[in-house]
Formats: C-alpha cells, sequence, structure tokens
C-alpha cells in the first residue's frame, strides 16, 4: 500500500534524523532511492537543489513532494504528517519529561553520537551526487559548476534562489 | 503572557498564520534559518513570549529528532492557541513552500524528456553535490567540537563500516546509537575520572 510506504519512509527518516531537517535528508534518501527505488540519485538531488531554492524548512518540502509525486494529494499530506507531527506530539507529551532531563549529559550526548553517522551519510550522497555529475556531465563541467556554486554559497554568501538559477542557465545552454 | 491580555498582543489565529508565514517564507536554506526570523516575529514584533521561554522551547526541540522549525511552530502555536493554533502555525509553515516545491517539480517533471531540462538537471546537479556536502562537513565539524577528533573518527569509521561494507540499514545503526547515548556509562566514568585528576 502506497501510501503506508510514504508514511514509513517519512516517518524513519524524520524519527531518526537527530539534528533537525539537514539531518533527515540522506536518510530520507536512503528510504525512497535505495529501499523504495521511488526516485533516481539525479531526481533526488534535483529535489534538493531545488527544494534549497526554495524558502521554508526541508524536511517538510521533500516530503511533500515525493508524497505527491507517488501519492497525489493525498500522499503529499500523509508524507508531511509523517515528517512534522511523531516528534511534534512527543514534544508536546513528553514536556514535563523533557524540561527536566534537558540538561541531562545522556540527552545531550544523543544529538553528539548520531552526528558522525548523519556526517558520513551525508558524505556518501555527496560522492553519489558528484559521480553521477561526472558521469552525466564529463569532469570539466562537474567542476566548474561544483566550484562556482561553493564560492557563489559559501564565499560570497549568494542566496541559493540565484545559484540555482544560475546552474539551470548553466545547464540549459552548455548540457543540453 | 496572561490569556485575557490576547488582544493586547494581537494574539489571534490569523496573527499567528502570519508571524509563521512570514518567518517561513524569508528563511532560505532549509529550517534552522528560519528560527532567527521566528525569534523576531514570537519575541520582538508581537511580543508573544520572552527571549527565555523561546531559548528554552528552541534547546526542547533540539532534544528530539525530525525537523527543528516545525516542532517549534507547532508547540508555539499550540502554547499560544491551543490545538488550533498547533495546526496553524504548522499549516503556515509548511504548506506554501510546499505548494511551490510541488508546482515546481511538477513542472519540471512534465517536460522530463526535453533536451533543455535535461541539461537544466545535469547542471543542478553539483550544485546539489555542493550543498550536501557543505552539510557534511558542518556535521563533521560540530561533531568534532562537541566530542573531539578521536571519538568523530571512531565513530565516523564505525558508520562506514556499518552502512557501507555491511550494508545494514542507517536506522538500525542510529537507534543502536541511541540505546549507547541512553543506557551507557562509559563515557560519565571517563568525565569523573578526569574531573578527579
Amino acid at each position: 500500500m502506497i501510501y503506508w510506504d510514504i508514511f514509513l519512509a517519512n516517518f524513519v527518516a524524520n524519527l531518526l534524523g537527530y539534528g533537525g531537517g539537514p539531518a533527515t535528508i540522506p536518510l530520507l534518501e536512503y528510504e525512497v532511492v535505495d529501499r523504495y527505488g521511488w526516485f533516481s540519485t539525479q531526481e533526488f538531488s534535483e529535489m534538493v537543489a531545488l527544494g534549497n531554492g526554495l524558502p521554508g524548512p526541508i524536511a517538510t518540502k521533500l516530503a511533500a513532494y515525493i508524497g505527491y509525486d507517488q501519492g497525489g494529494i493525498l500522499g503529499a499530506f500523509i508524507g508531511v504528517f509523517a515528517s512534522v507531527a511523531p516528534s511534534l506530539l512527543l514534544m508536546i507529551a513528553l514536556l514535563g519529561v523533557l524540561m527536566k532531563y534537558k540538561q541531562s549529559p545522556r540527552v545531550k550526548r544523543l544529538t553528539k553520537i548520531v552526528r558522525p553517522t548523519i556526517a558520513v551519510l551525508l558524505g556518501v550522497m555527496t560522492y553519489d551526487f558528484f559521480f553521477h555529475s561526472y558521469e552525466n556531465a564529463g569532469l570539466g563541467h562537474t567542476i566548474i559548476l561544483g566550484v562556482g556554486a561553493f564560492l557563489c554559497l559559501e564565499r560570497w554568501r549568494i542566496s541559493p534562489v540565484y545559484v540555482v538559477a544560475g546552474a539551470l542557465v548553466y545547464g540549459a545552454i552548455f548540457l543540453a | 503572557m496572561k490569556r485575557n491580555n490576547k488582544q493586547q498582543y494581537n494574539l489571534d489565529q490569523k496573527n499567528l498564520f502570519l508571524a509563521f508565514f512570514r518567518a517561513s517564507m524569508l528563511g532560505y536554506g532549509g529550517g534552522l534559518s528560519a528560527i532567527p526570523l521566528m525569534k523576531k516575529e514570537v519575541v520582538d514584533t508581537y511580543k508573544w513570549m520572552d527571549d527565555e521561554e523561546f531559548s528554552d522551547i528552541l534547546a526542547l526541540s533540539n532534544t528530539l529528532p525530525g525537523p527543528i522549525n516545525t516542532k517549534m511552530s507547532g508547540y508555539i502555536g499550540f502554547r499560544l492557541c491551543g490545538f488550533l493554533g498547533l495546526v496553524n502555525a504548522v499549516i503556515a509553515t509548511v504548506l506554501p513552500t510546499a505548494i511551490l516545491m510541488i508546482l515546481l517539480l511538477t513542472v519540471l517533471n512534465a517536460y522530463k524528456d526535453s533536451p533543455l531540462v535535461q541539461g537544466m538537471a545535469n547542471g543542478v546537479l553539483p550544485v546539489a553535490g555542493v550543498m550536501i556536502g557543505v552539510l557534511a562537513w558542518d556535521f563533521f565539524q560540530k561533531s568534532r567540537a562537541g566530542m573531539g577528533w578521536l571519538p568523530t573518527i571512531i565513530y565516523t569509521i564505525i558508520s562506514l563500516f556499518v552502512m557501507e561494507l555491511l550494508g545494514i540499514h542507517p536506522a538500525l545503526l542510529i537507534a543502536g546509537l541511541i540505546g549507547i547515548a541512553l543506557f551507557s556509562n562509559a563515557d560519565f566514568r571517563k568525565e569523573r575520572q578526569v574531573k578527579d585528576k
């Protein structure tokens, strides 16, 4: 049942994504690309890039599109619900307990201990994206776009909207 | 804030929606960039809660997994205006950008077979690589700052080994790590020894 799968994929990725929305991206990729095979790596990279070019939280944007693509409007709703509701309800239900253990070293250690794993997942995903780019567009274009995007985003702090738009134009002209 | 002061603070569902809508629509680059904007709306503009309360809610959101942004807006909405406020604030945060995302990608997908769109998709691939690569580096740096080089490297190697070589589902690995974090005493003993010295 597709709706149940949409729910499960988003539920698992968000419930284990310690470190906010970005941490859920590689987990979500694992679910929808590797496990369910709904998207190719290339398609997922488009979602990530365009998602970053739009405002708002990234995990729910991905959830909405994945759900919509697989199950229409209802699928989009289920995807967003699965990514938002469990941890939000947990927060409201456990408020008293959480307040008490907010400073607990065990709870702080939770986020810490998961970070290297998320870093590895993100690192592998980075490699996948560049490798696919190398296969599709060749080494030269991959380096130009990669270095250019890095400088624009990290050095000159240009908004991702313009960087993504620029890459789309570059692709339309040089890679079509 | 006292409940009977609602009018004085312009606290109704419309303003609640607007506050979270603005914070979300102006926050580029994932949920985290929207948090200062959310604070500006909730604490500075509308004065629905003070700085300390907001920081408390942020700290709480960080102790749980999943997107920070929606947890915060949902919880603040709930605290200020009950269950309806929760639904309202989450919708304001999520819906507008979700619709934009679906529209944009659906249009792009409709022309999937056109070489022009394929070229565009290829152009965007390395950009996505840079974005994710920066995030990976970020998590690595935070990890190093949080627990030092050696544990970071050890956990990184374990993660690589378990997920890439053994092909074990990341969910299982993370669930295992959560178990270790909650139930192991190892680090505490070490910390105590350090303190004793």
